[in-house]
């Protein structure tokens, strides 16, 4: 990889802890993430990679470790008991606007149709005029192929098709970073099929994103860089196809052969 | 029938104060709920404890008991700071607002379990996903939680409602002049209180209907996006 001048890092996460109770679930995990990286991150169920995910737009708040999204860092405080929290509402709120998630659950908005949930987010987040937002969010909803059912509500269209709304929803806040937490793994196995394929097609025009997965095809043929969590920890990482071909350390050796390819 | 129409005055009278007192007292209850259900809902504990000792204690001591202690003890507590401040002396409590703040406390305390159920029933993940895209406490709760919340607790909002009306009734003992203290005395006086009585019902069952008119209206507005089965 190519030693990336400071400002083509687009997501930097160092030393990330994070603590439920007495249980520790991440245990040091570092991140970055430059321009047009794709990175997918792997790991068996309670590895903690969903919520290293949710750490970095601070919907789990970390116990410690730092994050910075295009050299901007997050300001956290402790409080008088060690507990962490964000200083700074407003910076939280400007740079989860900056860092898109999809989620394993669409979690569309229910009592809003297709376009009224692309819309919402540019309309009140990035104040763009209604006129503006609804013309964006024709080019999003085309690009996912949505277009024609934007006024549907997600209760009438399938799982593939409203997690196809939810990335539109996503692209149409122009986000540096997109972060997708197993976003096909509450489809039915023919639908998983065009939610890949669009998600795949983001990352062949060079956007950033940090996607934890379950496909294995996926994470060997469109990521710039794996990484394998074991137990909170980072047990391997590198090359897709050298890690694929040759794994290195016995738990991701396991985890490859108890995967279906 | 003629000796209704011979006091129709004094009843439609009764019946303004009826639903004027009504209405206020759901605007107060509306309110009140919505800072119950969300200090149930706090991440503090000392909210919810709060929150928990208002709808307890209200759900536990008859509307009649409350309405006369606010009345009564309101009446005293006024007057006791105004000596004790020197800043007023004897102030009478008008029966009407004691009537609406009553009722409102009460009304406020169903509120919040109705407004606590409807939020808990909208999914976590779509307030998550509001927070990710990076919008305001007050933008996901006009956004997302509002207009969600208003058709889950819409059910159990029109029971409420139906049941504050009829509570109205108790305020007669505080010698406030609504629909059911005028019926009662002018049916005293005329020794047909049979008659005004049975007036008093129909004009409950139509507020009763006209409400439940409006409440489908605001059920089909809020119900965007249901799936009908």
């Amino acid at each position: 990889m190519p030693s990336p001048t400071p400002s083509t890092v687009s997501l930097l996460v160092s030393d990330l802890h994070k603590s439920f109770g007495s249980v520790e679930v991440l245990k040091g995990v570092s991140l970055k993430a430059c321009e047009g990286d794709v990175i997918s991150l792997l790991g068996s169920s309670g590895s903690g990679k969903s919520t290293f995910l949710r750490c970095i737009n601070l919907l789990e708040t970390p116990t410690s470790g730092l994050i910075s999204v295009h050299g901007e860092e997050i300001k956290m405080t402790k409080d008088r008991r060690g507990v962490s929290s964000p200083s700074d509402a407003r910076q939280v709120e400007r740079i989860r606007a900056r860092l898109a998630m999809v989620f394993q659950s669409f979690n569309l908005w229910s009592h809003m149709t297709v376009m009224e949930n692309v819309i919402a987010g540019p309309i009140h987040v990035l104040k763009q005029p209604r006129a503006e937002a609804i013309e964006n969010a024709k080019d999003v909803l085309e690009r996912v192929g949505m277009y024609e059912r934007r006024d549907y509500y997600p209760a009438h269209i399938s799982g593939g098709q409203q997690q196809r709304a939810a990335i539109a929803r996503a692209l149409a806040m122009k986000p540096e970073v997109m972060l997708f937490d197993e976003p096909t793994s509450a489809l039915d196995p023919e639908l998983v099929g065009e939610v890949l394929r669009v998600i795949r097609s983001l990352a062949e025009e060079g956007r950033t994103m940090v996607v934890v997965t379950h496909e294995m095809a996926f994470a060997r043929d469109v990521s710039s860089e794996v990484i394998f969590l074991h137990h909170g920890l980072i047990e391997e990482q590198g090359d897709p196809v050298q890690m694929f071909t040759d794994p290195k350390s016995t738990r991701f050796k396991e985890f490859l052969s108890n995967s279906r390819q | 029938m003629v000796v209704i129409f011979e006091y129709r005055q004094i009843l439609i009278e009764g019946t303004l104060v009826t639903i004027s007192l009504a209405v206020l007292s759901l605007l107060l209850s509306v309110v009140l709920g919505l800072i119950g259900a969300f200090a149930k809902l706090s991440p503090s504990r000392g909210l919810r404890r709060a929150g928990s000792v208002y709808t307890i204690f209200v759900r536990s001591v008859p509307d009649l008991v409350l309405m006369m202690l606010i009345f009564f003890g309101g009446q005293t507590f006024v007057t006791q700071i105004g000596s004790l401040t020197g800043l007023w002396g004897y102030i009478e409590i008008n029966q009407f607002v004691a009537g609406v703040l009553t009722l409102g406390f009460i009304f406020g305390a169903y509120m919040s379990e109705t407004f606590r159920g409807a939020i808990l029933a909208i999914p976590r993940g779509q307030i998550e996903a509001a927070m990710a895209i990076g919008m305001k406490p007050w933008q996901i709760f006009r956004i997302v939680t509002w207009p969600q919340m208003v058709r889950f607790a819409l059910p159990s909002f029109t029971n409420n409602w139906l049941v504050l009306v009829k509570s109205t009734a108790l305020v007669s003992v505080i010698g406030l002049h609504d629909l059911v203290w005028n019926a009662f005395s002018a049916g005293r006086s005329t020794h047909k209180l049979f008659t005004f009585m049975t007036a008093v019902m129909v004009v409950y069952l139509v507020i009763t209907g006209i409400s439940d008119l409006i409440l489908r209206i605001v059920d089909r507005k809020y119900a965007a996006g249901v799936r009908r089965a």
